[in-house]
């Protein structure tokens, strides 16, 4: 081996914006390498990825029929719920994309793999969040997209500054509730590693849900996903303000705009109980 | 610390424990809780530039304790420095110095070729070019990567991924390599090339390795030192001789005859313990030469062939606690030993 000691000392300090920016590059260089390895397999990755936007392109299409036989649900247009459909979808799609490998942790601790990332010097949450990266998942990000695309010019809305921001936002704190839910329930794992399936009921049935208008479902449920695991912030509340339509539960007009405080709130908890199970599986190894 | 020290005891293990609390299902419906002491208490230092077995039972503590030296698991107690690095809270800081290879896992890429794993490596680490050059270079030279660089990991044999692992626990110029049975189901050849190696990368390196193992001949060729682990205590630190002469260790001589003959006797020093036709085994004390054994049998007897078997490292654990009283303990509180078990 090369003589001295030439080993690089992370760079930028040990402050907490280093191991962040350290994190990034690690999920930047994981994510090319499983790329990389997916388009080994060309003709799978092509098929995969045609096949999750079909079967994403299905669902919509069961909407489209539903919406043949009545002129409204619950009060909203096939448009309306067409962009109710498509910020759930952008939402889901891109926290599945950007973290969704994180429910293979339960799987990672079995095999005792887990270990090898923790041997690295770089934060285990990018490695982890990283892994097993599935392009193909763009599939259900551009399906959404292009619903989304159909919904916008012909969704009745007056459309100012203020409101045409309020889309994008719904994306950015949309996706940021749902990595949320998946890093929470990824953390879960470290106590109970075969519990991939609640975290799912969150994450996909959750988006089953707000893909349709909250009027439609029992007050109770509604408030679930308002109080308990807030997903109502992804898409209904900003909607419903958007499209004009009144809240079923009738809160305050400002709780439509808490998007970026809810998300902010469940990042921060879903982070600490990142650390907590994180720790717990350092002092107990199980 | 001053140079000199740290350079004195690279790892420093001070009554370090590992307790686990497991559930046991007592009943129907109920567990219990208990507590299991998978280390009680281990202590012992590694200077720079050592090579040291460290072995043991399954399920003695071995895995345990690697995994609190490179910072995987946290102790429960005592105290654990490497390079004056406290593994447990500075585990990213210790993972640019530490290299680690688990024999039954590869964290090599299955798809991708070769080279590719060490490129990520390389960026992972922020190992510098010229390093990173050198150091690929060696190890390619050493383990006979060359051709094997650009073939996808999922196409390399057993052998020849375990040489891509270790290289790839290399590149980082890592003061300590830690490897967790390095040789399990490779072939002689690849054995004896991977024991080539690491001898080579710590005579002309300096560095310091830790070895665990079931294969006694790794201890053999490649360590002075051998630690032995089992209950979660530390039974014996010291050279290999030393352990055969803890162990009241036996070794057997094996005599095939021209013909069937009743049991060798009057051989001074050896008895016979088995006989199956032609062929019988002979024990005799590990520290006794088998040279003037041979001669004995082979003045008196139709010696056709033979062979010396040492006693294998479970036999010699095995042996270390038989009767209990041959037992002894080189942790510093060995005051505890004898009510632990």
């Amino acid at each position: 081996m090369a003589s001295g000691r030439t080993v690089a000392e992370p760079r930028g300090g040990r402050g907490r914006a280093a191991e962040v920016a350290r994190g990034l590059a690690a999920y930047g260089l994981i994510v090319r390498m499983w790329v990389r390895s997916t388009l080994a397999y060309r003709t799978s990755f092509v098929m995969m990825t045609v096949g999750n936007f079909a079967a994403n392109g299905l669902d919509f299409v069961a909407i489209m029929l539903m919406f043949s036989q009545i002129e409204s649900l619950g009060g909203f247009t096939l448009p309306e719920v067409a962009f109710l459909y498509g910020t759930s979808g952008i939402a889901l799609g891109l926290a599945d994309l950007l973290l969704g490998s994180i429910e293979g942790l339960g799987r990672r601790i079995r095999d005792g793999t887990l270990d090898t990332l923790l041997l690295r010097p770089v934060p285990v949450f990018a490695q982890i969040a990283a892994d097993r990266f599935a392009l193909r998942r763009a599939g259900r990000i551009t399906q959404a997209l292009l619903v989304l695309g159909w919904a916008l010019p012909r969704i009745e809305v007056d459309w100012t500054v203020g409101r045409v921001l309020m889309v994008p936002m719904m994306a950015v704190c949309g996706t940021a509730i749902f990595a949320a839910v998946f890093t929470a329930g990824a953390a879960f794992q470290f106590w109970a590693q075969d519990a991939a399936e609640v975290q799912n009921s969150f994450t996909y049935g959750g988006n089953a849900l707000l893909q349709y208008p909250p009027t439609v479902f029992a007050k109770e449920l509604v408030r679930g996903v308002t109080y308990l695991v807030p997903l109502a912030f992804v898409n209904w509340l900003p909607a419903l303000r958007l499209l004009g339509h009144p809240d079923p539960l009738g809160l305050p007009g400002w709780v439509d705009f808490l998007g970026p405080v809810v998300a902010a709130l469940m990042c921060t908890g879903a982070g600490l109980a990142w650390r907590l199970g994180l720790r717990g599986y350092r002092s107990t190894g199980s | 610390m001053s140079g000199a020290a740290a350079a004195e005891r690279l790892i420093e293990v001070d009554g370090v424990e590992k307790v686990f609390s497991v559930r046991r299902k007592a009943g129907r419906l109920r567990r219990v809780r208990q507590e299991v002491r998978a280390v009680d208490g281990i202590s012992f230092r590694v200077p720079r530039g050592e090579m040291v077995g460290y072995i043991g039972p399954n399920g003695a503590g071995k895995s345990t304790t690697i995994k609190m030296l490179t910072g995987i698991l946290v102790p429960s107690g005592g105290r654990l420095r490497i390079a004056g690095i406290d593994p447990a809270r500075e585990r990213t800081r210790l993972a640019r110095r530490i290299g680690v290879v688990f024999g039954q896992r590869t964290t090599l890429w299955w798809d991708l070729p070769l080279k590719d794993s060490y490129e990520l490596v390389r960026r992972m680490y922020r190992v510098p070019d010229s390093t990173y050059r050198a150091n690929l270079e060696r190890c390619v030279d050493l383990l006979d990567l060359g051709p094997l660089l650009t073939v996808p990991v999922r196409q390399l044999s057993l052998g020849q991924r375990m040489r891509g692992d270790i290289a790839a626990a290399l590149l980082h110029d890592p003061e300590v390599l830690y490897l967790d049975e390095p040789t399990i189901g490779l072939d002689v050849v690849s054995k004896a090339k991977v024991r080539e190696f690491l001898r080579e990368v710590n005579t002309e390196r300096g560095t310091t390795v830790l070895l665990t193992t079931h294969d006694l001949t790794d201890i053999e060729q490649l360590c002075r030192r051998v630690m032995v682990i089992d209950h979660g205590r530390l039974v014996y630190d010291g050279g290999l001789d030393g352990l055969r002469a803890a162990g009241d260790g036996e070794r057997t001589l094996v005599v095939d005859l021209a013909r069937e003959l009743p049991p060798i006797d009057g051989v001074p020093g050896a008895r016979t313990v088995r006989v199956d036709g032609p062929r019988q085994w002979l024990a005799f004390p590990a520290s006794q030469s088998a040279a003037p054994l041979v001669a004995a049998v082979a003045a008196r007897y139709p010696l056709v062939d033979l062979s010396v078997r040492e006693p294998d490292i479970e036999t010699l654990i095995a042996e270390l606690y038989a009767g209990g009283g041959t037992r002894w303990d080189v942790a510093e509180d060995g005051g505890k030993t004898g009510d632990a078990l």
